[in-house]
């Protein structure tokens, strides 16, 4: 096993664990997507190419964008404005607890 | 289906009368039996009052998260549990990992006669220079068949599930404010790249897909980059421009005929006596594109059914409906 391919692969953990306790839901999707792309090289690396391009496309392509839509539609993603509102109620029920 | 009915209609079938009575809206008794005239509840606003503080007063002993003991002890013991069944479903799977026989070893039970005879006359019977295509769309043709159904009936649930309901004209003009709210129109970064980037992909897209029998690639890889090509351009450019191309009917149509064409091909077995290895088809010089019977064909079924399939996804997620 050559340094490269052990770099992917501590790169590939690093990734599943941040997916999974990135609290972001749109950062969640794009750890993954990454996670995808390395994915893909492993493939590449493990002499499978035609696995790779489906795991390039697939992974991380369409799954990420099916993803980012359904966020979208669950209004998960926030504009900057919505996110300031947010961000001012949280304060708003900080200050009122510690009250 | 999420059709509409229009009321009246819907009144009267059985299993609105069903629900009606099961949800006692409908009460058999009224008019059959004589009853004595009920008078209608009253209540004051401090008994009210009185309901609602003894309401909270019970929430507050019996659910009072703070020093309810058994609830606690329940959230601890439920974290423990959690993370005892992380730690167990881990140890299993690298448990399972460690079995497996090393990395490209001669010797493992999955290298059996089985292998060896498509390693071996691969070739030769199926005029595949790719040895993986020759396998999975020619010996085992029918695997790949069922997967292609599985797409479509995937397709087929996400069209019943997020497909918009109403009359044309209202859902249209509703969904196209909908779908914009979020992103700008005409942007011009992902327009230029779009239009420099598409053609390329959807052209490497045909490259994999024809050349699946010659090199790594085939119909569901090659039918992905299309899809992702095909997404690129209508969230570059809408729907307006997508839809001089493809619509809903185009899709209907390309995935029957990519179905029913891979059906019709593959059913040849059954008449030649279940042995669908030998075929009248000439397998041609390996290594030409025109070679291998039948793959090529089925390469471009397989595309056709998976690239609509990711487009569609994507339309239906996006806006419930061409």
């Amino acid at each position: 096993m050559t340094v490269f391919t052990c770099i992917l692969f501590v790169f590939l953990i690093v990734c599943a664990v941040a997916a999974s306790l990135s609290r972001s839901l749109l950062n969640t999707v794009l750890i993954f997507m990454s996670y995808s792309l390395v994915m893909s090289v492993i493939w590449v690396i493990l002499e499978s190419p035609d696995l790779a391009v489906t795991e390039a496309a697939v992974g991380a392509g369409v799954t990420t964008v099916l993803f980012v839509l359904t966020l979208k539609k669950i209004h998960a993603i926030m504009g900057a404005d919505a996110a300031e509102k947010e961000a001012e109620n949280e304060l708003e029920y900080r200050r009122r607890r510690n009250s | 289906m999420s059709r509409k009915v229009p009321k009246e209609q819907y009144e009267k079938t059985i299993s609105y009368r069903l629900k009606s009575w099961l949800e006692g809206s409908r009460d058999l008794y009224l008019g059959n039996l004589e009853m004595r005239p009920q008078s209608p509840r009253q209540e004051d606003e401090g008994t009210r009052r009185r309901h609602q503080e003894d309401k909270k007063r019970v929430r507050a002993r019996v659910y009072d998260t703070e020093h309810n003991r058994e609830m606690l002890l329940f959230k601890k013991i439920y974290r423990i549990f959690s993370l005892l069944f992380c730690v167990f479903l881990v140890s299993m799977l690298l448990i399972g990992v460690a079995d497996l026989p090393p990395f490209g070893e001669a010797d493992k039970p999955v290298n059996n006669e089985v292998p060896q005879r498509y390693i071996e006359k691969g070739l030769q019977e199926t005029g595949a220079v790719n040895i993986v295509t020759g396998m999975i769309l020619d010996y085992r043709a029918f695997d790949t068949l069922g997967e292609s159904h599985v797409l479509f009936i995937a397709t087929c649930t996400v069209l019943i599930l997020l497909r918009a309901d109403g009359k044309e004209g209202e859902r249209g003009e509703e969904a196209e404010m909908n779908d914009r709210a979020y992103e700008p129109k005409n942007d011009v970064i992902l327009q230029t790249a779009a239009r420099l980037l598409v053609p390329f992909i959807i052209i490497f897209g045909i490259y994999i897909i024809l050349c699946g029998h010659l090199g790594p690639g085939g119909g569901f890889s090659g039918g992905a980059v299309i899809g992702a090509g095909l997404i690129l351009y209508v969230s570059a450019f809408g729907f307006a421009r997508a839809e001089r191309f493809f619509t809903g009917a185009t899709y209907k149509w390309m995935s029957f005929g990519a179905l029913a064409c891979y059906c019709l091909s593959k059913t040849y077995s059954f008449y030649t006596g279940a042995n669908h290895i030998e075929s009248v088809i000439p397998l041609g010089t390996p290594g030409a594109i025109l070679s291998s019977g039948l793959i090529l064909l089925l390469n471009i079924c397989v595309g056709v059914v998976v690239a609509g399939t990711m487009y569609t996804f994507y339309v239906m997620f996006r806006k419930g409906g061409y």
